[in-house]
């Protein structure tokens, strides 16, 4: 007996509620925009500037009393969380000290570092360790903003091209709304729980852009060899019948990702929680996009039906490539 | 039909043999790495010890000995990106070229009238000149001083300096392809030098890299904390010899022009000042080796010197001619100290004491062995991760990938039956071959990266599964088992090729874009999907071309 995530023969109608299912994808993408408008990410110091001091105590102490430690340095903000794994030994209680960039200091001041040590160590936990000490200067973040900017902008309009090159221009364009719908709707998450927002979360963005296209491309895949065999089925029909016969491999490798990545997340240690969750997150986005708005996003510009001429005109550069295999 | 040529099957199998090899010794890590260390130690000092055999004797050499490179967050260690003060050397390029520049006026006294060198923005050199109708002719002479640019990267023919005169202000300047030039020197050196530092240290594998136009990245595993480094590699360590024109009461005191006040930095001379000639006698340039040791007499720590010939004569015919009288030992435009000249010193060797313990001596002596920076740095960014918290991540994250790779293989067993186990055999190979290709090119495995291989594990199975659910649908149409899985294999190809690209062109921006852990992401990412394709294309299809040819099912169930 086989492990069927869906039955042998399925028959969706993946636009039956097109209008709820997208909608509710404009609406959550509204939605994400506004909350990241009003509440803001939480950026890491990669973005800020400032200093991260990761400390592990040996006793539980409230983190008002590091608060109240640090309150005479006159640090500026200061944000202090506790942080929780199962990895953690018993008397083990790690913090993160985060400040900010200091006024007008364009390096790194090795003096305010150590004042931190030593007040806590005087006034939290004589015993306390500091496993790491992470500082960037305000120069080097706002390089890094604009680094990631390019990034994702870089990625964007590379899978746009490439699409563009192997298919048309439709699916390149659908291809893409569905990657914007993941991106905006993980901000948006990050910005709703305020998960710490640094570069390895644009590694995790790109990543799930990379793994959304997977998901987008294996369907265009299959309607492209499906409107080649029915030419005369309404456009409509071909996409259904498209996604119904792929649905089988799109769940399958949605599932075995998400069971990997959830190990990682539940044991992989607190250091990368944020990046697995967002890489995680992505790919349960990105498996809706790849049924419900990419697809739809095509419908809507409809596509040529005659594939056995290059496409015309505009599209010159449509699909010479298509046939190519390696 | 569903056949693979022989010499196809031997290449796929010798492939995976070869990518197994390069990542078996990382199972036996630090064994590996303690012999790799001590076959490493050997050739470089050329000596062989009882202990270092013992060592290189934990591994066969016969057998491959390459690892992966654990990053900084896993090993532990310190990060800088260090910005180098390249117009720290227009400015000493113009002071040197001040006395050319008015030996060249002087020659065309005559029409340019009397010359004076004026305060300027740091990086220019401005002279006033008393007769403003002869500018033309001295800008001609001073432009006479410019030579053509020696650089790689265009602007041959251009001269390194740029003339111009306004009013009765002459203006020098390097010329923007001499900028260029002299930065690429300046970052050569200057990452020369902190290599240099770092590794007379005798600290391992460290990262040493030029990125963007003016900065370094230093990555040092195994340190302490960045502090340490920036102690090693920040300080501009530029020795120099002085002879002593007397004391002074404050850095403001008025002295003659080409002497120079600088204070001292002996406890017990506190606040005092030394008016100094300001052409060194000597220069730390001139030496060849440098030592911490204790002085003989006192038993306190002191650092001893030696100058290569032209050094040591210089310093022998100053220190003959001028004995009883100061000079001082000059670091950093600070006096270590200034010790009254008993006799000459003519072997070129020497020691400086001062108030060192065993630690600053030390450094001092590596500082000096290594030579000095050409420009000041300043630290942009600095990381330090401890040990212990990179030993729990790489902990962690080994629990995880073998929980997600189990999980992985009972969802493609339970989902495939049997072919689910040619993918899951696929699988395993395929970290294996990621761990061998990393090995092999030396790349750095990151605590991301360690998520770039579970995310693989998870991805990878996708191109099996594309080709399986292919065959399945074939199965229902084709002629007989062997034609559907040939049909499954042939068109799932597309599928699979388009995925894989975009996700690739992905993997290669962020390794073009990304630095540091997110690059480990994007290598292994790449590597991934590299490895992934080969084995679930041409590895899970050889399995089962060898189980069809032994067992010839009749039906298949995929």
């Amino acid at each position: 007996m086989r492990l069927r995530l869906v039955p042998q023969e399925t028959n969706f109608d993946f636009f039956k509620y097109a209008k709820v299912t997208f909608g509710a994808s404009i609406v959550a993408m509204i939605a994400s925009i506004a909350i990241w408008l009003m509440v803001g990410l939480n950026f890491g110091i990669d973005f800020l500037g400032g200093t991260t001091i990761r400390t592990d105590a040996t006793v539980e102490v409230d983190v008002a009393e590091y608060r109240s430690a640090l309150d005479g340095l006159d640090l500026g903000d200061v944000v202090i969380s506790r942080v929780f794994d199962p990895n953690f030994d018993e008397d083990q209680y790690v913090v993160t000290v985060r400040i900010q960039a200091q006024e007008g200091v364009e390096a790194v001041t090795p003096e305010t570092i150590e004042a931190i040590e030593t007040a806590l160590l005087a006034n939290v936990d004589s015993e306390m360790t500091f496993p790491s000490v992470e500082s960037v200067g305000p120069k080097v973040s706002g390089e890094l903003i604009q680094t990631a900017i390019i990034a994702v902008l870089a990625s964007l309009g590379a899978i746009l091209v490439y699409i563009w090159l192997r298919f048309e221009w439709q699916f390149s364009v659908g291809a893409v709304a569905a990657l914007i719908h993941d991106v905006i709707l993980t901000i948006g998450i990050f910005s709703l729980f305020q998960i710490r927002f640094d570069l390895a979360t644009i590694a995790a963005l790109l990543t799930i852009v990379g793994y959304s296209i997977n998901d987008t491309v294996v369907i265009f895949d299959r309607l492209r060899e499906n409107l080649i065999k029915y030419k005369q089925r309404a456009l409509r029909d071909v996409m259904n019948l498209s996604a119904n016969e792929t649905l089988s491999r799109t769940l399958m490798t949605s599932g075995t990702t998400a069971l990997a990545l959830i190990a990682l997340l539940v044991l992989g240690g607190d250091v990368i929680r944020g990046f697995v969750f967002a890489i995680l997150w992505g790919v349960i986005v990105g498996t809706y996009s790849s049924i419900y708005v990419a697809k739809n996003v095509v419908l809507m510009l409809g596509v040529k039906r005659d594939w056995s001429k290059p496409s015309d005109g505009g599209g010159a550069s449509g699909t010479q490539f298509a046939n190519v295999d390696a | 039909m569903l056949q693979i040529p022989l010499w196809n099957r031997l290449f796929i199998l010798l492939v995976l043999l070869a990518g197994l090899t390069f990542a078996f010794p990382n199972f036996f890590y630090e064994r590996v790495e303690r012999h790799n260390d001590a076959v490493a130690e050997m050739e470089r000092e050329g000596i062989e010890t009882d202990e270092l055999l013992a060592e290189q004797a934990l591994w066969p050499d016969a057998l491959p000995a390459t690892l992966v490179n654990l990053g900084l967050d896993l090993r532990g260690g310190a990060h800088l990106l260090a910005e180098v003060q390249v117009e720290d050397v227009y400015v000493a390029r113009m002071d040197a070229l001040w006395p050319e520049v008015r030996d060249a006026l002087r020659e065309v006294r005559d029409t340019v009238g009397t010359i004076r060198r004026i305060d300027a923005d740091p990086g220019l050199l401005q002279v006033r000149i008393s007769q403003p109708e002869g500018m033309s002719a001295a800008v001609a002479a001073v432009r006479e001083l410019g030579q053509p640019v020696v650089s790689l990267t265009g602007g041959i023919g251009e001269s390194t300096l740029d003339v111009s005169g306004s009013g009765d202000i002459l203006t020098v300047r390097l010329s923007e392809a001499e900028q260029q030039a002299t930065n690429d020197r300046t970052m050569q050196q200057s990452i020369e030098i902190v290599r240099r530092r770092v590794d007379e240290a005798g600290t391992r594998e460290p990262t040493i890299q030029r990125q963007g136009q003016d900065r370094i990245l230093i990555q040092v595993p195994g340190i302490g904390s960045a502090q340490e480094l920036k102690d090693l590699i920040g300080t501009t360590a530029r020795l120099t010899f002085h002879p002593v024109v007397g004391r002074a009461g404050s850095a403001d005191e008025q002295v003659e022009s080409r002497q120079i006040v600088l204070p001292s930095i002996d406890p017990d001379d506190q606040g005092t000042f030394y008016i100094l000639e300001q052409t060194p006698v000597v220069t730390g340039d001139d030496l060849v080796d440098s030592q911490p040791s204790f002085d003989q007499q006192s038993g306190l720590p002191v650092v001893t010197f030696r100058f290569n010939p032209t050094g040591a004569r210089a310093f022998g015919e100053y220190t003959a001619a001028n004995v009883g009288a100061p000079f001082a030992i000059v670091l950093d435009e600070e006096v270590i100290s200034a010790p009254v000249i008993r006799q000459a010193i003519t072997g070129g060797a020497g020691q400086i004491s001062g108030n060192f313990t065993v630690e600053s001596s030390t450094e001092l002596a590596i500082l000096l062995r290594a030579g000095a920076l050409p420009a000041e740095m300043t630290f942009l960014e600095e990381r330090t991760i401890g040990p212990e918290l990179g030993a729990d991540s790489i902990e962690a994250g080994q629990i995880a990938a073998l929980v997600a790779f189990a999980a992985v293989l009972v969802f493609m067993i339970l989902s495939y039956g049997t072919f689910g186990i040619f993918a899951s055999i696929a699988l395993v190979l395929n970290v294996g071959m990621i761990f061998g290709v990393l090995s092999l090119i030396g790349a750095t495995l990151t605590l991301p990266g360690i998520a770039g291989i579970v995310l693989t594990i998870g991805m990878a199975v996708d191109a099996n599964v594309l080709v399986f659910e292919r065959i399945r649908e074939e199965l229902k149409t084709a002629r007989g088992p062997a034609r559907a899985i040939e049909l499954g294999y042939e068109r799932a190809l597309s599928a699979i090729i388009d995925a894989n690209i975009t996700t690739f062109i992905i993997a290669t921006i962020l390794f073009v874009l990304g630095s540091g852990p997110v690059r480990g992401f994007s290598v292994t990412l790449g590597i991934g999907i590299v490895t992934s394709v080969f084995t679930a294309i041409y590895v899970t299809r050889l399995l089962i071309i060898f189980w069809f040819e032994r067992r010839r099912p009749k039906t298949i169930e995929v």
